[in-house]
């Protein structure tokens, strides 16, 4: 017997390797889910009475292929509960050795025809079969909008005959920086939401850990796969110890370490050492650098704040995100005073700024910090009224009160 | 383009404007007020008094009733609403889920243009 969690684990898995080897051949994504999922309907019949077959998706495969042949698809079917179809249909074994295709279907997903907000919710829907109305919630979204533009895509896609293939060696290193953006987006989508622990968005990060998974396996010799791989466990590593057990918000460095994952912080430190060892530097080994010398940092109550600076400053060199730029900014503050710190973001762009939390919780903290109470008091305000997670939003309120009452 | 975000609280989060918890009440409703005026999206809106100080009128033909109270039976009331001047629906979106109602609903809404 296999766990729920395996199970259900093994049908994410198998999923998009199905819906990659179908729409290898020229088949439109679209056209490759819905014969899959009547496949799906068609095992829930019949192999509770046959017994599940020796190679189940070898006989999805051929089922879902002579639906296609058939041309009986209907559209009713399609994305009903697929996830719950299949984590049943998958409950009895886990997957048998198929071809791995599904590195092709994640490249179409995050192809430049696509609009680089639909890359991730594609990718979950294709590569691993989430219900549009969950991909909807964790990006806020409406359900009947992400619908309506996951089908626009996969036309997209079919119209401009998009094959499920690996791109060549020319064209793979900017091709591949978008698979891993659109898998990051992911992450971080679900990352915002592990605060609140009934969000349908939990499980994000744990897809989008398994999408770095996928792509790192497959392209074991691209450092910055390994990195995003590796920057995602640093992350995911310190979920549990972001709330204590009041459900309060934790800052990093006020972590409990104990909370944290070894295995998990173990894996990436490997992963991170094998991107380094292949020479290419590059955005995702960076932030997954920047974070392992954070966990030294807290670990050993070791001041490396300076190399922690210098990593900044190359990332901002090569990805100028708001999010380097604010991590260039905290660790400016502890190597040369919140002053420098101060400077350097209000020369950020304002518009930028104007409704990104981060920014004025960075910014209340080092007015604060230098002694501008009255600008720090305002920027708390705006970050309390920018956060969408009640944790953090209780803990800016204390910090504001506490500065009140300074 | 222009939004209504109407605010439905839970009686527990509105029964904390009378209680030692209103000044965290308030303060988060307001931060979130100004965060909207200083990112300039704010258009309007207002908070309305407690459900208690209702009354529903209703006229049928000729009929005239008139009850106290509020006019939705359920357990999550109106509180107040926002308008917004944001690109789209996901941007309207994206400030509903940052407003502090703790367990109440924001319904987005896009205005009729007149």
């Amino acid at each position: 017997m296999i766990s729920h969690d395996e199970a259900a684990r093994a049908a994410q898995e198998s999923y998009g390797k199905l819906i990659a080897i179908l729409a290898k051949g020229g088949v439109a994504i679209q056209d490759a889910e819905d014969a899959l999922s009547e496949a799906f309907v068609a095992a829930l019949r019949s192999w509770p009475s046959e017994g599940v077959p020796h190679s189940p998706e070898g006989w999805l495969i051929t089922a879902a292929r002579r639906k296609l042949i058939d041309g009986e698809r209907s559209r009713s079917a399609r994305q009903k509960h697929l996830a719950d179809i299949v984590s049943v249909a998958f409950s009895a074994r886990a997957t048998d050795g198929i071809a791995d295709e599904r590195l092709g279907l994640m490249f179409a997903c995050a192809h430049p025809a696509i609009d680089p907000g639909v890359r991730s919710p594609l990718m979950l829907q294709t590569v691993l079969g989430l219900d549009a109305g969950s991909i909807a919630s964790a990006f806020l979204v409406s359900p009947a909008a992400m619908t309506q533009r996951l089908v626009r895509a996969k036309a997209s896609l079919r119209d401009r005959g998009v094959l499920i293939e690996i791109p060549d060696h020319t064209q793979l290193a900017p091709r591949l920086d978008d698979v891993l953006s659109a898998i990051y987006a992911a992450f971080n989508a679900g990352w915002d939401a592990t605060l609140v622990p009934s969000s349908s968005a939990h499980t994000l990060t744990s897809d989008a850990l398994l999408l770095g998974d996928i792509t790192r396996r497959l392209l074991a010799d691209e450092p910055e796969a390994l990195g995003l791989a590796a920057l995602m466990r640093y992350c995911a590593a310190r979920a549990r110890a972001r709330v204590d057990e009041h459900g309060r918000y934790v800052p990093l460095d006020r972590q409990d370490v104990g909370r944290w994952s070894r295995s998990m912080l173990a894996e990436a430190e490997t992963l991170l050492r094998e991107a380094s060892r292949m020479g290419i530097s590059g955005r995702f080994q960076l932030e997954a650098a920047i974070q392992s010398a954070h966990v030294h940092r807290l670990m050993h109550a070791h001041d490396n704040w300076a190399v922690i600076l210098d990593m900044y400053e190359a990332l901002v060199s090569i990805s100028p995100t708001m999010g380097a730029m604010l991590g260039r900014a905290a660790a400016l503050a502890e190597v040369a005073g919140a002053e420098r710190a101060l400077a350097f973001i209000d020369q950020l762009p304002q518009a930028r700024a104007a409704d990104h939390q981060p920014f004025w919780a960075l910014r209340a903290e080092l007015c604060a910090r230098s002694g501008q109470l009255e600008a720090a008091r305002n920027a708390y305000r705006r970050a309390i009224g920018l956060s969408d997670a009640q944790a953090i939003r209780a803990y800016l309120l204390e910090k504001l009160d506490a500065l009140a009452m300074a | 383009m222009k939004f209504a975000l109407i605010i439905y609280e839970t009686p527990s989060q509105l029964a904390k404007r009378s209680s030692p918890d209103a000044p965290a009440y308030w303060a988060a409703w307001s931060a979130y007020n100004e965060a909207m005026k200083s990112a300039g999206i704010a258009a309007g809106g207002a908070g309305l008094q407690p459900p208690s100080t209702a009354t529903t009128v209703r006229v049928t033909g000729d009929a005239r009733h008139v009850q106290d109270g509020p006019y939705a039976d359920t357990k999550e009331q109106l509180g107040g609403f926002f308008i917004v001047d944001v690109p789209d629906h996901d941007v309207a979106n994206q400030w509903a889920a940052r407003a502090p109602v703790h367990g109440g609903v924001v319904e987005v809404r896009p205005l009729m243009t007149m």
